[in-house]
């Protein structure tokens, strides 16, 4: 378009390469700040964003395929390699659902424990959270203090089911293990242990100059925007919505504790971080409350060892550390689930994304993919 | 110690207890191949009928499984206010486990879905879903589950659809639903009219065939992708 040998028109910026062309560019799925396989299209004028698109789909395993191929018990581990990073949560969701679907109710023992190891993950994955989102930021420091915190929950997980990660802590009506000796004393010292290191972690972060800067207005949503898109868990409470399933529709024991619902403001990466960081002491205060008095009993309810659940439907849907995670069981009155759909808080969260990015920088895209909390596993199934 | 703690409707006592102390023989019968039944009617009392080939001589034949709960009907203002404006467009609406759901014709959809944000406040899309039913003339139930933050309230709106019928989009009411409907069209290939971009969401786009269809096998997957894209034989 332009004439070789004229010299290049600067003023006028259509004529140049300087102009402002839209530019397509490609992130991931390779790439570590997103935190697994997540690719993103990206529409640029500079390093502002026109628009993004995410293309998911590259852990996708067909888990809610494999569900109607297995019986209700053999699916519970499956659903741990969902959220991966939460695998209590994602079991209890579950089993908590099958269990209205066959109407039995797990024992108060169960259900205590069943909190207090669903509260540690909590704090397990925001503890994961918080070490990458700082770490893509620039923050390299708390990565390796909530690693070597976090481990200490991974430690307890492993002493009471034998397993880090995809624990597969919990059984159709109840829990398969007897807490194990000690196990109270060893929760009540990771209480003590931890409690200050969440205070180091704030020291690091919270009136750190560059992390204000880097976090706050960034990757702004409304609350009008969170309901619409069905955004939940802390991001939504960052917008300023007090809604924790916990307390609106509660489920195991938590009804018996006394904690509270943090909310922020501004619905930007600031607030979100803070929101987070209360979750985390408000889980140690529900923790602190419930390894006191775990009561005796069994832990296991009386579920057929063939479970037939009667024909019917349910969704059943906990506050996972990501937000919402429901499951949608249909019976046929088999041994197998004729469907189970499962309602991924990162899958729908992800969604946001665009909306969160528009107009803003592309620096920022990182710090929106990190504050959103996904897990790439959760997101595909 | 009763472990039967707090069932929230308890077995009605006597004898249908003692057959729930000891359930099914222990056999380790083979998982029955899944026939893809039609749980079509959930009116029908849970009673799916007693296993034949389970007939072991010391279990008693028919009251074998407490009667499971069945729907009732729901009644509320809800349901009544709505039945007055649609009124036989709501084929029904039940409860279940203490969780209400309705069953509407799907010529209402975008309307009836519209009025339950806009006058019920139900103003978050927690999910739509679909279930394959092959044997049944409309094959899929679509589902819509919502939630009202002001009224703390969680409902279900379903409707029957034949294969190949569009459906329209809610998209316009909650953005939520973008890629929930895409997913379900991915998964079930139901198409919805007016979606803002229906294509696949977790399966390449050049995939044939949609994998949470009952026709659709465990294992099968679409060779000729595989070979072109991933140059292998087989997946399997």
């Amino acid at each position: 378009m332009t004439d070789r040998s004229s010299p290049l028109e600067l003023e006028q910026a259509d004529k140049t390469f300087l102009d402002s062309n839209e530019l397509i560019i490609n992130m991931g799925p390779q790439h570590p700040a997103t935190h697994g396989v997540l690719r993103v299209i990206l529409k640029l004028d500079g390093e502002k964003v026109l628009g993004t698109e995410c293309v998911i789909g590259y852990l996708h395993r067909g888990v809610e395929k494999i569900a109607e191929n297995r019986t209700y018990t053999m699916f519970n581990p499956y659903v741990d390699r969902m959220d991966y990073v939460a695998a209590v949560s994602n079991g209890l969701g579950y089993c908590e659902a099958v269990e209205k679907l066959l109407n039995v109710e797990a024992p108060p023992r169960a259900n205590y424990i069943r909190v207090i190891l669903t509260e540690l993950n909590r704090l397990a994955s925001h503890m994961l959270w918080l070490g990458t989102h700082a770490l893509d930021i620039g923050a390299i420091t708390p990565l390796f203090y909530t690693f070597r915190d976090r481990e200490e929950i991974l430690k307890i997980f492993e002493k009471y089911c034998g397993a880090r990660l995809t624990t597969h802590a919990f059984r159709i009506g109840g829990c398969q293990y007897e807490t194990y000796e000690g196990f109270e004393e060893d929760v009540k010292k990771f209480l003590k242990f931890v409690t200050p290191k969440i205070d180091e972690y704030e020291e690091l972060l919270t009136t750190n100059r560059i992390w204000v800067e880097r976090t706050r207005g960034v990757g702004f949503l409304s609350a009008a925007d969170c309901r619409a898109l069905g955004v939940t868990g802390p991001v939504l409470r960052a917008s300023g919505v007090k809604w924790d399933l916990r307390k609106a529709q509660p489920y195991a024991a938590y009804s018996d504790f006394d904690f509270e619902i943090p909310t922020g403001q501004n619905g930007d990466t600031y607030d979100r971080y803070i929101v987070r960081m209360q979750e985390m002491r408000q889980s140690l205060r529900i923790i602190e409350q419930a390894v006191g008095k775990i009561p005796d009993g069994p832990i296991m309810a009386k579920v057929p060892k063939v479970m037939k659940p009667p024909v019917g439907e349910i969704y059943h849907s906990i506050e996972a550390p990501k937000g919402e995670l429901g499951y949608f069981i249909v019976s046929d009155g088999s041994t197998q689930p004729y469907r189970v759909r499962v309602r991924p808080p990162s899958f729908v969260n992800l969604q946001a994304l665009d909306q969160m990015v528009r107009g803003q920088l592309v620096a920022d895209v990182i710090a929106v993919i990190g504050t959103l909390d996904i897990v790439l596993g959760e997101v595909d199934r | 110690m009763s472990e039967e703690t707090k069932a929230p409707t308890p077995p009605p006592s006597g004898e249908p207890k003692d057959s729930a102390v000891k359930p099914n023989p222990p056999s380790v019968e083979p998982v029955p191949a899944k026939k893809p039944g039609d749980p079509a009617a959930p009116a029908n009392p849970g009673a799916p009928g007693a296993p034949p080939k389970a007939a072991a001589p010391d279990a008693p034949a028919a009251p074998a499984k407490p009667a499971g709960p069945t729907p009732e009907p729901w009644n509320s203002a809800l349901v009544a206010t709505l039945k007055r404006q649609y009124g036989s467009g709501i084929r029904e609406a039940s409860t279940y486990l203490g969780q209400n759901y309705m069953v509407v014709d799907p010529s209402l959809i975008p309307e009836f879905l519209q009025v339950l944000r806009d006058q019920e406040q139900f103003d978050y899309c927690v999910d739509v879903t679909a279930v394959h039913y092959p044997q049944r003339e409309k094959q899929f139930d679509l589902i819509w589950i919502l939630y009202s933050f002001t009224r703390n309230e969680r409902i279900r709106v379903k409707t029957l659809i034949a294969d190949g019928e569009t459906v329209p989009s809610s998209v316009p009411i909650w953005p939520a639903a973008n890629w929930l409907e895409r997913e379900v069209y991915d998964m079930f290939g139901i198409l919805f009219e007016g979606h803002p971009d229906l294509k696949r969401i977790l399966l390449p786009d050049g995939w044939k065939g949609h994998p949470l269809r009952k026709d659709y096998g465990i294992i099968q997957q679409d060779n000729e992708w595989v070979q072109i894209n991933l140059g292998i034989e087989s997946g399997q």
